[in-house]
């Protein structure tokens, strides 16, 4: 056995070990180009839990898009997902733009942040979801393990989105996600606005590496915008 | 074990009706009536009108002739067929034999039953006073036979009891027309002056026969307790329940975890055999000291899960107060439908995954209320408010497709917000808007698209939207109410885009 090989072997173990995610042998392709280089595996990390924060009002909604790309992404025919928020702002009908159908969205509307947490362990427990979202503001350490617990066991992804954190401190979560919008660039200098552009920065990542990208969401799909490219190599660029 | 009928007859049945449900209508004129045969004729009239002459089966036009402040209202067979159920089930309190008769006339089979009540006297009083209570008239009569308790019910003294062996004489004196027997026989008896049933019920019975027909004599017979007469009984309504009396008070949630699992296991075994399942479940806690403590829980979908009910019920139990302790608990289903299994289809797994999904809507809406709870599908409505519809079901299917030819925003204020702007004339988007105190500055705009009020719907200034990007490349939705020529028009924020 070669020694590259071994390497990788035990890299597989440990990743398992750590309870992190489990390696899909066939790994999934969701389409998602670059940002899937970033880690461990080359393949997107499905049934655990992804941390995105947002701090202000547009940055909440580029998140929430990308977000609702991912969802868009995972689900298939007849599967459910769940988004749980204290002050729900989607509007369903934009939803999908985004490449799912509001339909296959359960909305649940919690009042007490309590509650939310409660609703959130329950839904990440449901083996039968594939994606859940929960909108929150404040998530201690302790609450998120319990959440990672919970996914470890049912192998549902969930994606938490911290809006307004008083203060960004760890979490028990495999990535760290910042979206923000910048200014939507037209072919051949034509007015109006373009499709959504996002810089999306990958701050956090267990065993992998963190990154930067910028890009454009269309209806043809995710395309990795060109310009200040920040820390992608170009080999993988060229294979998005 | 003697015979005893009760006959039931409400003469006013769907007008009380009506007077329960609109207690104004009680003393003006008014009937009921529907088509028939191309004329309006009516079928319920209520004492009022019932004293200004007004009968069953008269025509409309006839009837508001003879009194023309007499109010017209629509009859419903299916409705009278319904109330006349639903007082034969209420009536299962006097007797296990309720049987519907005619359209608006009851039996009961009371054999048996009036010395609960003390005797046959305070038993007929009862029931005419409960219905009195609650606003049907009643005329009833008791009897050895239905014959002879419907002849008396319709011609004789009201709530009267004929004693045992007694119905020939109770009979004697009344009209033919009480033995329930044709209009046509009825006529011809009349005619050859046989105007009490006493005339003609103890002729040669060939006699009858010949002239009458055999009609007749059965019906004389039936009267007479003669030939039986056989009554269909309604059948009484399911009751799930569980019961489970327990030898010691019980004061700890364990032991109340136990009661439940222990009922559950019974009410689901019973639901499996006959194909139901619940949608909503009570439980009664009966406590020493006399106090009841009741929890509910209700389902998504029709459940016989005992595990996944029992989940549901043990998120509510700490709200049980058991104090000195429960002496007996009462579990029972108002709300059952059919529940069946389904055939499992080869290659999806999707009939698990709905189950698992509705087993978890149903914890979530136990602890959060089931109103927090929503699944959107479009509906046919340009206004943004109004264009997504909230679904109840899980598995409902959009009846139309969603709409994506338009740019819509990601998120959408639930009220639009105003702001101030700066807006070249006549109709440019702004130049720059302040929100939240923020300035900012338009650098790239779409619009407008001009979406109009559903006038069939609601009332007020259209609005023009446009998509609009700032210095940073955020990205909202703002509109101008109504027309930039107007004083009132007023912008707004209405959405962001992601």
């Amino acid at each position: 056995m070669k020694r590259q090989e071994i390497i990788e072997q035990l890299q597989q173990r440990i990743l398992s070990l750590q309870g992190n995610y489990k390696h899909q042998e066939a790994t999934l392709n969701l389409g998602l180009g670059a940002i899937e280089t970033a880690f461990p595996g080359k393949s997107f990390p499905l049934g655990a839990i992804h941390e995105l924060v947002s701090f202000t009002p547009d940055a909440s909604s580029a998140t929430n898009g990308f977000l609702s790309m991912l969802l868009g992404k995972l689900t298939k025919e007849r599967t459910t997902c769940v988004w749980i928020s204290n002050k729900r702002k989607i509007y369903p009908p934009a939803l999908k733009a985004f490449g799912i159908n509001p339909e296959q969205i359960l909305f649940v509307d919690v009042w007490k942040v309590k509650d939310t947490l409660w609703a959130l362990e329950e839904a990440l427990k449901c083996e039968a979801l594939t994606g859940v979202v929960g909108e929150i503001g404040e998530l201690s350490f302790n609450d998120s393990r319990r959440l990672q617990l919970a996914v470890e066991k049912s192998n549902v992804t969930g994606f938490i989105h911290r809006h307004q954190p008083k203060n960004v401190h760890p979490l028990a979560s495999v990535a760290r996600w910042k979206i923000t919008p910048i200014p939507s660039v037209l072919p051949g200098k034509m007015p109006g606005v373009g499709f959504p552009q996002w810089e999306i920065e990958l701050l956090k990542v267990k065993n992998g590496n963190p990154q930067k990208w910028r890009v454009q969401w269309s209806p043809a799909g995710l395309e990795y915008l060109p310009g200040d490219l920040l820390s992608v190599p170009k080999s993988t660029l060229k294979s998005a | 074990m003697e015979k005893r009928i009760v006959v039931i007859w409400f003469p006013f049945l769907m007008t009380d009706w009506m007077i329960r449900k609109q207690p104004e209508l009680k003393d003006i004129p008014f009937a009921m009536a529907c088509n028939e045969k191309g004329r309006r004729v009516v079928k319920s009239v209520n004492a009022v009108a019932h004293e200004k002459g007004i009968y069953v089966d008269m025509v409309v036009a006839d009837c508001t002739a003879l009194a023309p402040e007499l109010k017209i209202y629509e009859y419903n067979p299916l409705e009278e067929q319904k109330l006349l159920k639903d007082l034969s089930e209420w009536c299962l309190r006097f007797t296990p034999i309720v049987a519907i008769y005619e359209s608006n006339v009851l039996i009961l089979d009371a054999g048996g039953c009036t010395h609960l009540w003390g005797n046959d006297q305070l038993y007929v009083k009862e029931i005419h006073k409960r219905f009195s209570s609650i606003g049907y008239s009643v005329r009833l009569a008791m009897a050895d036979t239905v014959g002879c308790a419907w002849a008396i019910c319709h011609y004789g003294k009201n709530g009267s009891v004929v004693s045992l062996k007694a119905h020939l004489p109770s009979i004697f004196h009344m009209p033919p027309a009480s033995l329930r027997i044709e209009k046509c026989v009825c006529d011809k008896l009349e005619k050859l002056g046989l105007k009490t049933v006493g005339d003609f019920i103890n002729m040669p019975r060939t006699a009858l026969r010949r002239r009458f027909g055999q009609g007749l004599l059965s019906r004389i017979d039936q009267a007479l307790g003669f030939e039986i007469e056989m009554i269909t009984p309604i059948k009484p309504p399911a009751v799930y329940e569980e019961r489970l009396p327990s030898l010691e008070p019980i004061r700890t949630a364990s032991g109340i975890e136990i009661a439940i699992k222990a009922m559950l296991e019974k009410m689901c075994s019973r639901l499996c055999k006959e194909g139901k399942g619940l949608r909503s479940c009570q439980l009664r806690c009966y406590r020493v000291d006399g106090n009841v403590q009741t929890i509910n829980i209700g389902t998504h979908k029709p459940s016989r899960n005992a595990l996944h009910l029992f989940q549901l019920f043990e998120i509510k139990i700490p709200h049980i107060q058991p104090d000195l302790g429960i002496e007996l608990f009462i579990l029972e289903v108002p709300i059952v439908e059919d529940l069946v299994p389904p055939q499992d289809s080869m290659w999806t797994t999707s009939y698990v995954n709905e189950t698992a999904v509705a087993e978890l809507m149903d914890k979530l809406a136990g602890k959060i209320g089931s109103q927090a709870i929503h699944r959107f599908l479009p509906s046919e409505n340009y206004w943004p408010e109004m264009s997504v519809k909230n679904s109840t079901s899980l598995t409902e299917k959009p009846s139309t497709k969603w709409r994506n030819d338009l740019p819509r925003p990601l998120h959408l204020l639930s009220k639009p917000e105003p702001i101030e702007v700066s807006v070249p004339v006549p109709d440019y988007p702004p130049l720059l808007f302040r929100y939240l105190g923020a300035l900012h500055t338009v650098k790239k705009a779409d619009g407008p698209e001009r979406i109009e009020q559903e006038w069939w719907i609601q009332e007020g200034l259209y609005r023009d939207y446009y998509c609009v990007e700032d210095e940073q490349g955020a990205r909202y939705w703002l509109f101008r109410s109504g027309n930039y020529e107007s004083s009132n028009a007023e912008w707004f924020i209405h959405g962001f885009f992601a």
